[in-house]
């Protein structure tokens, strides 16, 4: 277990300095990957996030909250949600901008539990508790497994939790050079600085009507982790 | 107005907290009880506190609730704007840098739940985002391309149009890892 936390430093290290090189030693970011010191290169840091109509049923919406990027296939092997860091999709159905859902999903023994959606005890960046049973639980799919693992519940949540490819694409070293005068343009065809890439997912599906009855909501995703 | 927001953009946080100690309320459910305190990372849009936001506020965005971003941040947001292009009028959405700025600086992500999902696809404006979508492209067209979102053109796509593997139109819709 030892060994293989620090292969996975090591490996992880090992593409962020290459990263750093190839960027000409700029922090190493893309989306929301590694944007802020105190969480890059931690279990905390987020890629993206997507909301969108599932292409399997009009009726349902899918959330992906994506962490822990620019993982190499080497040390994917060995990459895992930490069972400290709580992944939080944030739900305002109102439209103020603060949340009257949670869904929150948390690892535990190699597995994903995924609570909501629900009321959150508390709003706001100060704390997140679970406050309800998990709403379902499936395994978290090992990277060298063909098939992902799907739970599927009564009330019609898919989830599945594993790594993934990263589904980010961005010539991210041409737009630093554009952007500190170095080049005027970008190039084309560009490079996708992403490809080859993996991070660590979570995917839920649910009924619309789990979500209120309202035309919109807004979203976004967040981190925390226990004191 | 408020729904046709806009591209690029997001956020993270991080911590302050104090302690507590987990409060096990379920036999059966091994997390119920659990409190977190310490903000980690947020993001709603991509990509919007990396480019428009200070590098040395990374960490103070991230710990910012939205709903309090736009009167923190929404100055900076726009000057960032038009210091990425000094040409500014509007954009391909009829949007001045105020309310471009003001539209950028709530780092939320708005999503319909009545109609198709889609960053922009030329009709729907930020109802989603979906896996394929070219936000980068996207985003850029607003900040450089004008109200035609034809000028600057060198700067308005990064010609990586589609991801390095093909996605699944069957859960988890995501492509195998590396």
């Amino acid at each position: 277990m030892k060994l293989n936390m620090h292969k996975k430093r090591k490996t992880t290290i090992l593409v962020s300095v290459v990263a750093a090189m190839i960027l000409g030693g700029a922090t190493v970011w893309a989306s929301d990957h590694g944007d802020a010191p105190a969480i890059s290169g931690k279990t905390t840091d987020l890629t993206d996030l997507y909301v969108f109509q599932s292409p399997e049923n009009n009726n349902n919406l899918v959330f992906v909250g994506n962490v822990q990027g620019l993982l190499s296939p080497e040390a994917s092997k060995t990459a895992a949600f930490d069972e400290k860091t709580l992944l939080e999709f944030k739900i305002d159905t109102d439209n103020d901008n603060k949340e009257n859902l949670v869904i929150q999903c948390v690892p535990k023994n190699g597995k994903m539990y995924v609570y909501g959606p629900v009321q959150p005890a508390t709003v706001g960046t100060a704390s997140s508790t679970i406050n309800s049973e998990a709403s379902a639980i499936v395994d978290i799919t090992p990277y060298a497994s063909s098939t992902p693992i799907v739970t599927t519940t009564s009330k019609g949540i898919k989830i599945f939790a594993g790594p993934r490819d990263d589904p980010f694409f961005f010539d991210l070293p041409q737009y630093l050079k554009v952007v500190s005068n170095q080049a005027t343009s970008f190039n084309n065809p560009g490079t996708d600085a992403l490809a080859g890439t993996n991070v660590l997912s979570v995917v839920v599906e649910l009924p619309k009507s789990l979500l209120g009855n309202g035309s919109s909501i807004n979203v976004w995703l967040e981190t925390k982790q226990k004191s | 107005m408020k729904n046709i927001l806009y591209p690029v953009f997001f956020t993270l946080a991080v911590g302050i907290s104090a302690c507590h100690k987990d409060k096990k309320t379920s036999p059966t459910d091994p997390n119920k009880g659990n409190t977190y305190t310490i903000q980690g990372d947020q993001v709603g849009r991509p990509g919007l506190n990396v480019v428009f936001i200070s590098s040395t506020d990374h960490d103070i965005f991230n710990q910012t609730e939205p709903s309090q971003m736009a009167a923190i941040f929404g100055t900076q947001i726009k000057n960032k704007l038009l210091s990425l292009n000094p040409d500014f009028t509007t954009n391909k959405i009829g949007l001045t840098a105020d309310q471009f700025a003001g539209a950028l600086s709530t780092d939320v992500l708005n999503v319909s739940l009545t109609g198709p999902t889609t960053y922009y696809d030329g009709t729907h404006v930020l109802t989603g985002r979906n896996l394929t979508d070219d936000v980068i492209d996207d985003s850029f067209t607003l900040i450089f391309g004008g109200p035609n979102g034809t000028d600057k053109p060198g700067l308005t796509s990064d010609h990586v149009d589609h991801n390095d593997k093909e996605f699944s139109n069957t859960f988890p819709y995501e492509a195998t890892p590396w």
